[in-house]
């Protein structure tokens, strides 16, 4: 099962080393993960998705609370009142005609994605949602035209509700 | 206000958390450790032969001592040397910190002389490890390596020393001592109340429990209140490789070892339990043979310091997470409180049955007037030390041989590379040891395999008078592995013969020691009486024994904890 693992670390060298290499380590996947600084300048959060069922993601969050330097693990999706997550795609397609430049402008009207650069030939386009979406959103673009290059961020959630992850 | 140079500060810092033997190694980015070394009168400096040696001895001190083993190591090769040593201890979770030089930080990155990413390549065996940016950094992050090395669940901790940071032309105000405090660490101590009131109920209730105590129960120094227990309800105590000693092993509740050469009423025993107590054990593979078929009657309880050490392999009924002397105290109250007894009806059935399987008599072997059997060897030391003395080994047969034929009676006398299983490891964790306990009757008992792993330190010894007594089980084979040979492929028979050893007399004659070479039965015990009656000497016995005898039982793959093949 997908799960999302967010992690509140000192923000010291090596950190998130550490944090990679424990699941490298010991065997256990990571689909994303991003890491930046937090409103604590000494603290940063590392936000994993990994797919593991019930017994190993409880393997996994001991043993990343074990690194001396996290100070914090959370499961995102075991909160109560569940969590809101999202990700960043960047895609960069051809756009030679018009014909596909309006079925694109359209899509990202129906998806509220963005075009972010234009060329006379390409477009990058900008969408903002959860993985489900954004692999769909992927998806109708692929169909409609030649895809170049896609990037994504890796997602970073937040608990909903009054739970929240903070030293 | 006292100004020091980086160098001068790791030394006082040493000093100030009261070290008083420093293992290690010099080079060039350690000079300036080493020369300010040089002034102080508290550190004695124990010089190794190869950096694995140092760091092994800082193993052996540690373990004897129970105090922060620490070596120290210059960059590069010095720092990657250690490496081996540094996951013993990791596996084992021992004390330790390895202090290690490393290239100037301006240099760092650029593929510098003797320079290696040593946070890096450490990182998976470690505790935690740090990589010092500036001077005022290096008795932070000692104090702070020393502190997390002993407490919660040891383990070994890297502190790399740029040598800009040592620069002796660089003054600093010496910080002073202060408690060290961290808040993203905070080990448990105390277990769970709630927790340890239905575990102690269930304990009194069961009608075929068995205790089952690890390496947590000598590093947390719970064995008192191990034994206090065991003795309150009658209870049949067994142990991993690690815990040996931790309960006396000439008391009737001891069942010895379990596991993969566990005896077979420890393993029997395990397998017909309802409820096993398992006290800082881990429960690796060599301990459960099949997790699946794990005690399928028993219900489980675990206490452990470390959370992420239960529920890994065998999935814990009711886990407690705490210090095991600490969790053994709160059950005291719990067994007060609940005004718990011993089930006698039901205890004096189970240890019935347990003297039956017991009675199987497993490790009985047969001698002969021509060969000398190993256990003979083992037996020999026992009796010629009175079972008192510190006994470190290596790995392979002559280790499980120790570990079932010399009855350990207290904590911290046997030394053994049990998790990572490293050959090589004896030798210099019984110079360590021997440092720290100078008074102790130390011996290594070996084999002609894993004694070539880390011969160069009987230099050390000479140098720093270290008498450590030495036996070989000298059966020109790797024992262990060919065993596996002999009994699981066909016994076809790959490259596990030594058939080009030195003559170890002759060797311990040359770096100044003694030697004695014993291979009739009828000569052993004297041999063995003799090396151990020249006090002041470094001895090395080169016993030859029996290519063909087998560390037996054995668990059988695949099977229960009981399925086991035994001596004929």
């Amino acid at each position: 099962m997908r799960h999302i693992v967010s992690i509140l670390s000192e923000n010291q060298n090596g950190a998130l080393s550490r944090v990679v290499g424990l699941f490298s380590q010991r065997g256990y996947n990571i689909e994303t993960i991003t890491a930046g600084p937090t409103e604590d300048p000494s603290i940063s959060r590392i936000t994993i998705v990994t797919d593991s069922d019930g017994v190993e993601i409880e393997r996994i969050t001991k043993q990343i609370h074990k690194l001396i330097n996290v100070v914090k693990v959370s499961i995102l999706d075991e909160n109560e009142d569940g969590a809101v997550e999202r990700e960043i795609l960047f895609i960069k397609v051809q756009a030679m005609t018009r014909q596909v430049r309006d079925e694109l402008k359209s899509l990202c009207d129906i998806f509220k994605a963005q075009i972010v650069d234009v060329t006379p030939e390409l477009y990058i386009l900008q969408y903002v949602s959860t993985t489900a979406e954004v692999n769909r959103f992927l998806q109708v673009v692929s169909e409609l035209a030649d895809v170049i290059e896609t990037v994504r961020s890796g997602v970073c959630g937040i608990a909903r509700g009054e739970h929240a992850l903070h030293v | 206000m006292t100004m020091m140079s980086g160098a001068q500060m790791l030394v006082r810092t040493l000093e100030d958390l009261g070290v008083e033997h420093l293992f290690g190694y010099p080079g060039g980015a350690v000079l300036d450790i080493f020369d300010a070394l040089l002034q102080s009168r508290q550190i004695e400096r124990v010089i190794c032969r190869h950096e694995q040696g140092a760091a092994h001895m800082a193993d052996g001190y540690a373990r004897v001592s129970g105090r922060v083993g620490c070596c120290l190591v210059t960059s590069g090769p010095g720092a990657t040397n250690t490496v081996t040593a540094i996951a013993t201890a990791y596996m084992d979770s021992i004390p330790m910190v390895v202090i290690t030089g490393q290239v100037g930080t301006p240099l760092i990155g650029s593929d510098a002389f003797q320079e290696v990413d040593t946070v890096g390549i450490t990182r998976p065996i470690v505790k935690h490890s740090y990589l010092c940016q500036n001077a005022l950094d290096i008795p932070k992050f000692i104090r702070e390596a020393f502190y997390l090395a002993a407490s919660g669940r040891p383990g070994p901790v890297v502190v790399d020393v740029p040598k800009d940071c040592v620069n002796p032309k660089n003054l600093f105000e010496y910080p002073p001592m202060t408690e060290v405090r961290m808040r993203s660490y905070n080990p448990t101590r105390l277990g769970h109340r709630g927790q340890v009131r239905r575990a102690a109920k269930l304990l009194a209730d069961a009608k075929h429990p068995v205790v089952l105590i690890g390496g947590g129960v000598v590093l947390s120094g719970a064995a008192k209140k191990v034994r206090t227990l065991v003795e309150k309800f009658n209870l049949p105590i067994t142990s991993t490789l690690m815990g040996l000693g931790a309960f006396p092993g000439t008391d009737r509740h001891f069942l010895g070892m379990l596991g993969m050469h566990g005896t077979y009423e420890a393993n029997e025993a395990m397998d017909k339990s309802d409820l096993v107590f398992a006290v800082g054990v881990r429960f690796d593979d060599r301990i459960t043979n099949t997790v699946s078929k794990f005690c399928p009657a028993a219900k489980i309880i675990h206490i452990d310091v470390d959370p992420a050490s239960i529920s890994k392999t065998v999935m814990a009924d009711l886990p407690i997470v705490g210090d095991a002397d600490a969790v053994l105290g709160q059950f005291f109250d719990a067994i007060e409180e609940q005004n718990l007894t011993c089930n006698t009806a039901a205890m004096d059935e189970w240890w019935t049955q347990i003297e039956k399987w017991r009675a199987v008599k497993c490790l009985s072997y047969k001698t002969n007037d021509e060969l000398i059997k190993p256990q003979q060897v083992i037996e020999a030391v026992y009796k010629a030390t009175g079972g008192k003395a510190v006994i470190a080994t290596d790995v392979g047969q002559h280790q499980m041989f120790t570990a079932l034929y010399y009855p350990f009676d207290e904590p911290r006398k046997f030394l053994t590379s049990g998790g990572l299983g490293t050959m090589g490891y004896g030798f210099p964790a019984a110079i360590g040891a021997k440092v720290a306990a100078p008074d102790a009757c130390v011996c290594l008992i070996t084999g002609d395999g894993s004694f070539q792993m880390n011969i160069q330190e009987l230099s050390t010894c000479l140098e720093f008078n270290v008498p450590v007594k030495i036996f070989i089980l000298d059966n020109h084979t790797l024992g262990m592995v060919r065993q596996w040979q002999t009994m699981f492929y066909g016994g076809r028979i790959s490259s596990t013969n030594l058939n080009y050893n030195p003559d170890f007399v002759a060797v311990a004659k040359a770096y100044g020691h003694e030697g004695i070479f014993v291979e009739k039965p009828s000569e052993l015990e004297a041999a063995v009486e003799k090396a151990l009656s020249m006090k002041d000497k470094l001895v090395i016995v080169d016993i030859l024994c029996d290519t063909n005898e087998k560390v037996l039982p054995m668990q059988q793959f695949g099977g229960a904890m009981g399925d086991m093949f035994l001596a004929d």
